[in-house]
C-alpha cells in the first residue's frame, strides 16, 4: 500500500438552507450536514465511516463524489482539485469514482435489463465500442462481482437483495475506477448475505486494488472490512485511527459509548457488560452546539468544553486522532455567537 | 477469472431466483392486462372499432352520402341493417365512416396534447425551480379556461372541420398531460436509481430519455387512454355544436346532432351513433382503468418474481 | 414453575400469493413464561412476523389460513371471536413495530392515542386517562411527558417514537409484550436505551416478551431463551447460551460466522468471514426434505435431501429448558464460530 493521498478533503461543509413555513419561504436557518471536515482517505486503502443516523457521513460520501454540491472547503482527487469540476472533468470523475448504494431494490432500474444497467457506465464514457465488446465486458463484470453472466439478459425484479446488490456493483466497476464509495451497501441485506457482500467488497479491494469508503451504521462490519475507521458526529469525523485502535480503544468520549452499545452475540459477555448510555437525542443538525457539539451529551464535559470546538488532535494509538479536550484543550475557541447556540 | 479465485469463486452463490427465461416488459404487460376479463373485452372491442374504421369504404354496404329519397327514414331492417335518415343515406354505413372521422380526431388530439404536454411536464418535474413555475403557472392559466370555450375559440380562429378540431381538442388537454407526466417525473427523479445513473456519469439527456420517460409513462398511457374517451366524446359535442365535422362527412357527433329532431318519429337515427359513442367511450375508459392496475408498480411487485415471497410485505427489505 | 403467559402449539399459516400457496410457519411451538423473554431469530422469509402476526388475528382472512393452538393465559387466540380478540390486544398483549410511525398517527396528538387506548379497555375518565398517560410517558423515559402529550408523532425524534409506542403498548399492562424488530431502525446508543427500558419495565411488571429480530447481538442481550427460525419451522431453540454459545444446527452455525464480531481481537490480516451460501428459500417454493439441506454446509445425513429432521433435544434432557434442534447431523463439527 502506498502511503499517498487519493481523497482528500479540507474543511468540507455541506449546508442546505432549511426553509420556513409560509408563503414566502424566508431561508429559516442552515441545516449543517456536513460541517467543516478534514479527511484524507489514503490510496488502497478501506476507510470505514461510521456515526448515526444524521451525522452527516452519508452527504460526506456523496460530497466527496460531487453529486452533492459542497458549499464550503476544498476537495482533491488524485491530487486535482474537483471541488468546482464541471463538463469533461466531472465526467472523467464520475468514471474514476464509483458509488454502491443501500437499497438493491431502489438503485436498480426496474425497467432495463441487468445488462443495460452495468453497460451504461461503458456507453457514457465510450469505454467500449461496439455492441458486442460491450456484452463482453459486462459478462466479465459480472463474473468479476460472482453472478452467472447469463444472467445478462434479465431484469432486476427476477434477483434476491444479494443478487442486485452484486449487479450495483458491477455497474460501480464498470467504469474502472480507482475509488469506490460504498453507502450502507450491506445494510439492507440478511445476515447471511450481508457476509457474501462483505467478502466480495474485501476481495475486490485487493483484486483490483481499489480504495474504498465503506460508510455504515454497523460498527462490527466497519471493524471488520475497514484499514482505518473514521467516525462522524453531527457533521464533523471526531476520530479517526486504525481499525484495530479505534475499534478496542476508542479516545472520544461518544465513540466509546457508540463502541458500548453495539450489541455483541455473546450471552456471558453481554451480561457483565458495561454500557454507556448517553442521555438524551442528537442535536438537530440545525442547531449545532456551540463549543464541542458533543459536550450536551457527553460524561466527562468540563469548563472548555462549552467555548473551544475541539480540533482532531493525537490521542492513542499513533495514527489515531480524536477531536477530544480530554487529550489537552486544543482548538478554536468560540467566536462571537453567531446565531446558533443550541440547547433544548 | 480462471486463474486466481477472486472474491467471485470464494463466496458467490450460482444465481437461484431466475427460473423463466427474460420477457421483453410490454409482453409481460400485456399478459397481465389480458389476464382481467374486462380489460380484455375491451381492448377487443376498441381492436374491432379500429379495424372497422381502418377497412371503412370496404366495410360500409353504400357509400356514406348515397342519398336515396325514396327510402327515407326507414327502420333497422335486414336491407339497412340500422336504417336510413332523413335523406335515405344508410345509417350502417355512416356509422362505420364516421368511426373513421371520431377516431382520427380522438388520437390526433391525444396525440398532440401527449407529446407537448408530456415534454412540457418533463421538463417542469425534471428541472424544477423556475422552470417548473414558468411551465406550470402557464399550463394552469389554460386550465382554468372552461374547455369548450377555449376549444370554440381555437374553431372560431381557424375554421371548423375535423383536422382544426382534432387540434383544438389537443390544446384543451396539454396541460392534464403536463400535469400528469410533471407529477409522475417528480417521483421518479428522486429515486435511487436516477442517482446512480447519475453517479456513472449520464447526461441529464439520456438520464431523462432513459430512465425518467419510461419509468414516469405508466400513469401518462393510461392518461392518454382516458383522454381518448374525452377526444371522441368532445369531437361529438363540437359536432353536435356544429363546430366539429361539416356536414355532409359523417360524424357520429355530427349525426348524432342531425338524428336529435328525428327521435320522436325515428329513434334510429340518434340511437345508433350514441351507442358508437357510449361504446367507444366505456372501453376506452376500461381499458385505461386496466392499464392503470398492470402498469402500477405496487401490482407489479406483487406479480412479478421477487425472491423471498415476504407476505404481507412485512419482512421483506425489513432487515437491516 | 408459574403457568406460561403464551403457549403456542403446532402454528401453521399458509398464505394465498399470486404466485401459489405459501406455507409461511410449519408447525411452530414454543412458550413464553411470566418474566420471560423469548427472542425469534431469523432471516427475511422465515416467518418470525407472520407467525406473530397470526397470533394476534392481523392476517387478513381473505389471504391466510392459521392453524394450530396458541393460548394466551388459557384462552386460545385462534379460535377467539373477534370482538374478543380486541379486547384481548390492549391488556392481552401488546405489540410494538418496527418503524414507529406507521404505529402512530400522524394526525393526532400522543395524547389523544394514548388515552384513546387507556379508555377503550377501562372505565376511566378522561382526566384520570389523561395523568395515566403522562405516568406512562414518564416511565418510558420521555423527557417533559405532560407537554409531550400535546405534540403529533412528527414532533419526535425516532427513539422518543419508539417510546411512545411502547407507552401505549405498555398502556393496559398488557401480560405479553411483542416486540418485532422493534429496534432494527434505531441506532445503537438509541436501541441500548430502548432495550434497557424494555428489561427495566418487564422485570417491574412480570410481562412476558417475545422479541423478534435478526441481529443475534440483540438477541445475547436481552434473551432468556432463543428461537431459530428457517423456512417457517423453528430448526434450533434453547437457553441464550445454548444457542448462542453452542449451537447445533449448521444454520444457527452459519449465521453466526457469517457475523462480523467486534468481541474477537484483531491482528494482522483479517479474515473474511464464513459464509452461508445462497439466499433462504422463499416461502412458496421450500425445498422438500431439510428446509436448510440446499444451503448446508454438512448434509452429514442421507435423509436430508428426504425427510425434514424433527426437533430433537441435544446434550441432557433432564435440562428444563432443552436444547433443541432440528437437524439430522448433530455430530458435525463443533463450535459455529467459522475464522
Amino acid at each position: 500500500m502506498s502511503d499517498d493521498v487519493l481523497v482528500r478533503a479540507r474543511g468540507l461543509e455541506v449546508h442546505f438552507p432549511v426553509r420556513g413555513q409560509g408563503l414566502r419561504r424566508k431561508q429559516a436557518g442552515v441545516l449543517r450536514a456536513v460541517d467543516g471536515v478534514d479527511l484524507d482517505i489514503l490510496r488502497g486503502e478501506t476507510l470505514g465511516l461510521v456515526g448515526e443516523s444524521g451525522c452527516g457521513k452519508s452527504t460526506l460520501g456523496n460530497a466527496l463524489l460531487r453529486l452533492i454540491p459542497s458549499t464550503g472547503g476544498t476537495i482533491d482527487f488524485a491530487g486535482t482539485d474537483i471541488t468546482s469540476l464541471s463538463g469533461r472533468g466531472l465526467r472523467e470523475l464520475r468514471r474514476r469514482a464509483g458509488m454502491v448504494f443501500q437499497d438493491p431494490f431502489a438503485s436498480l432500474d426496474p425497467r432495463r435489463t441487468v445488462a443495460q444497467t452495468v453497460s451504461e457506465p461503458l456507453e457514457v464514457h465510450g469505454l467500449r465500442s461496439g455492441r458486442s465488446e460491450r456484452a463482453q465486458r459486462v459478462g466479465e463484470l459480472l463474473e468479476l462481482v460472482g453472478l452467472d453472466p447469463a444472467v445478462a439478459g434479465r431484469y432486476p425484479h427476477e434477483f434476491s437483495g444479494g443478487q442486485r446488490q452484486r449487479v450495483g456493483i458491477a455497474r460501480a466497476l464498470a467504469g474502472e475506477p480507482d475509488f469506490l464509495v460504498c453507502d450502507e451497501a450491506i445494510a439492507s441485506l440478511d445476515v447471511s448475505v450481508q457476509a457474501q457482500v462483505l467478502n466480495l467488497l474485501r476481495g475486490l479491494q485487493r483484486q483490483l486494488g481499489l480504495t474504498l469508503l465503506f460508510i455504515s451504521h454497523d460498527l462490527s462490519a466497519v471493524r471488520h472490512i475497514s484499514d482505518r475507521i473514521a467516525v462522524m458526529y453531527l457533521g464533523r469525523v471526531v476520530e479517526i485511527g486504525p481499525a484495530a485502535a479505534v475499534g478496542t480503544d476508542p479516545q472520544m468520549p461518544y465513540t466509546q459509548a457508540l463502541l458500548s452499545a453495539v450489541p455483541l452475540p455473546h450471552p456471558a459477555l453481554e451480561r457483565q457488560r458495561k454500557r454507556i448510555v448517553l442521555r438524551g437525542d442528537v442535536p438537530s443538525p440545525s442547531a449545532v452546539p456551540s463549543g464541542c457539539r458533543f459536550r450536551t451529551r457527553c460524561p466527562y464535559v468540563f469548563e472548555p468544553c462549552d467555548d473551544v470546538d475541539p480540533a482532531l488532535q493525537p490521542a492513542g494509538a499513533p495514527g489515531q486522532l480524536a477531536a477530544c479536550h480530554l487529550h489537552g484543550v486544543v482548538g478554536t475557541p468560540a467566536t462571537a455567537p453567531d446565531g446558533v447556540t443550541a440547547q433544548p | 477469472m480462471t486463474s486466481q479465485p477472486g472474491p467471485a469463486a470464494s463466496s458467490a452463490p450460482k444465481p437461484t431466483a431466475p427460473l423463466k427465461p427474460a420477457r421483453p416488459r410490454w409482453r409481460e404487460t400485456l399478459g397481465l392486462l389480458l389476464r382481467n376479463p374486462t380489460a380484455a373485452v375491451a381492448a377487443a372491442l376498441l381492436l374491432g372499432v379500429i379495424l372497422v374504421a381502418i377497412l371503412d369504404e370496404t366495410l360500409a354496404p353504400t357509400g356514406p352520402n348515397e342519398i336515396d329519397v325514396d327510402e327515407r327514414l326507414q327502420p333497422p331492417s335486414g336491407e339497412h341493417l340500422f336504417g336510413t335518415d332523413d335523406l335515405g343515406r344508410d345509417i350502417f354505413s355512416r356509422v362505420i365512416l364516421g368511426a373513421a372521422v371520431s377516431l382520427r380526431v380522438g388520437l390526433f388530439a391525444v396525440g398532440i396534447a401527449l407529446v407537448i404536454g408530456s415534454a412540457i411536464g418533463l421538463l417542469a418535474g425534471y428541472y424544477g425551480r423556475w422552470v417548473d413555475d414558468v411551465l406550470m403557472r402557464f399550463m394552469d392559466m389554460l386550465f382554468a379556461f372552461p374547455a369548450v370555450l377555449l376549444a370554440i375559440a381555437v374553431l372560431a380562429v381557424r375554421g371548423p372541420g375535423s383536422g382544426n378540431t382534432a387540434l383544438a381538442i389537443g390544446i384543451v388537454y396539454i396541460p392534464i398531460f403536463a400535469r400528469v407526466t410533471r407529477a409522475s417525473v417528480l417521483g421518479v427523479r428522486e429515486e435511487v436509481y436516477v442517482r446512480a445513473s447519475r453517479s456513472v456519469g449520464a447526461s441529464d439527456f439520456r438520464i431523462l430519455t432513459r430512465h425518467v420517460l419510461p419509468n414516469a409513462a405508466p400513469p401518462i398511457i393510461v392518461q392518454a387512454s382516458i383522454s381518448l374517451a374525452f377526444a371522441v366524446l368532445a369531437e361529438a359535442a363540437l359536432s353536435f355544436l356544429g363546430l366539429g365535422t361539416q356536414p355532409p362527412n359523417p360524424s357520429w357527433g355530427l349525426m348524432l346532432a342531425e338524428g336529435r329532431g328525428y327521435l320522436q318519429i325515428a329513434w334510429w337515427l340518434a340511437f345508433f351513433p350514441g351507442m358508437a359513442i357510449f361504446l367507444t367511450v366505456l372501453c376506452f375508459n376500461l381499458l385505461g382503468d386496466g392499464l392503470r392496475d398492470v402498469l402500477d408498480p405496487r401490482q407489479r411487485t406483487l406479480m412479478g418474481a421477487a425472491s423471498g415471497a415476504a407476505p404481507a410485505g412485512s419482512e421483506e427489505g425489513g432487515d437491516r | 414453575m408459574t403457568a406460561p403467559v403464551l403457549e403456542v402449539s403446532d402454528l401453521r399459516v399458509r398464505l394465498r400469493t399470486p404466485r401459489g400457496p405459501a406455507d409461511v410457519v410449519n408447525g411452530l411451538s414454543y412458550t413464553v413464561g411470566p418474566g420471560e423473554t423469548v427472542a425469534v431469530v431469523g432471516e427475511s422469509g422465515s416467518g418470525k412476523s407472520v407467525s406473530v402476526l397470526a397470533l394476534l388475528g392481523l392476517l387478513p382472512a381473505r389471504v391466510a389460513t392459521v392453524s394450530g393452538r396458541a393460548l394466551l393465559q388459557g384462552e386460545d387466540l385462534l379460535t377467539m371471536k373477534p370482538e374478543r380478540l380486541r379486547q384481548v390486544r390492549g391488556p392481552g398483549a401488546g405489540m410494538v413495530f418496527q418503524d414507529p410511525m406507521t404505529s402512530l398517527n400522524p394526525v393526532l396528538t400522543i395524547g389523544r392515542q394514548l388515552i384513546e387506548g387507556i379508555r377503550a379497555h377501562g372505565d376511566v375518565d378522561k382526566a384520570a386517562a389523561r395523568r395515566r398517560a403522562a405516568d406512562l410517558l414518564g416511565e418510558v423515559g420521555l423527557p417533559d411527558p405532560e407537554r409531550a402529550l400535546d405534540r403529533y408523532p412528527h414532533e419526535l425524534s425516532g427513539g422518543m417514537r419508539q417510546r411512545v409506542v411502547i407507552a401505549i403498548a405498555l398502556s393496559n399492562s398488557p401480560a405479553l409484550l411483542i416486540a418485532d424488530e422493534a429496534t432494527t431502525a434505531l441506532d445503537v446508543t438509541v436501541q441500548a436505551q430502548i432495550i434497557d427500558l424494555v428489561e427495566k419495565l418487564q422485570a417491574e411488571r412480570g410481562t412476558g416478551v417475545i422479541w423478534i429480530t435478526h441481529d443475534l447481538g440483540v438477541v445475547a442481550g436481552i434473551a432468556d431463551r432463543v428461537l431459530v427460525m428457517y423456512g417457517g419451522r423453528c430448526v434450533e431453540d434453547g437457553t441464550v447460551d445454548d444457542v448462542l454459545e453452542r449451537p447445533a444446527h449448521p444454520y444457527t452455525r452459519g449465521l453466526l460466522g457469517a457475523l462480523p464480531d467486534l468481541a474477537e481481537p484483531v491482528d494482522g490480516v483479517v479474515p473474511d468471514l464464513a459464509t452461508v451460501p445462497g439466499t433462504p428459500p422463499p416461502p412458496t417454493d421450500l425445498p422438500k426434505g431439510c428446509v436448510f439441506w440446499p444451503r448446508c454446509p454438512v448434509r452429514g445425513d442421507a435423509r436430508c435431501e428426504h425427510e425434514q429432521p424433527p426437533l430433537a433435544v441435544i446434550g441432557s434432557a433432564a435440562a428444563t429448558l432443552p436444547h433443541r434442534a432440528a437437524t439430522w447431523c448433530t455430530e458435525g463439527p463443533e463450535g459455529g464460530r467459522a475464522g
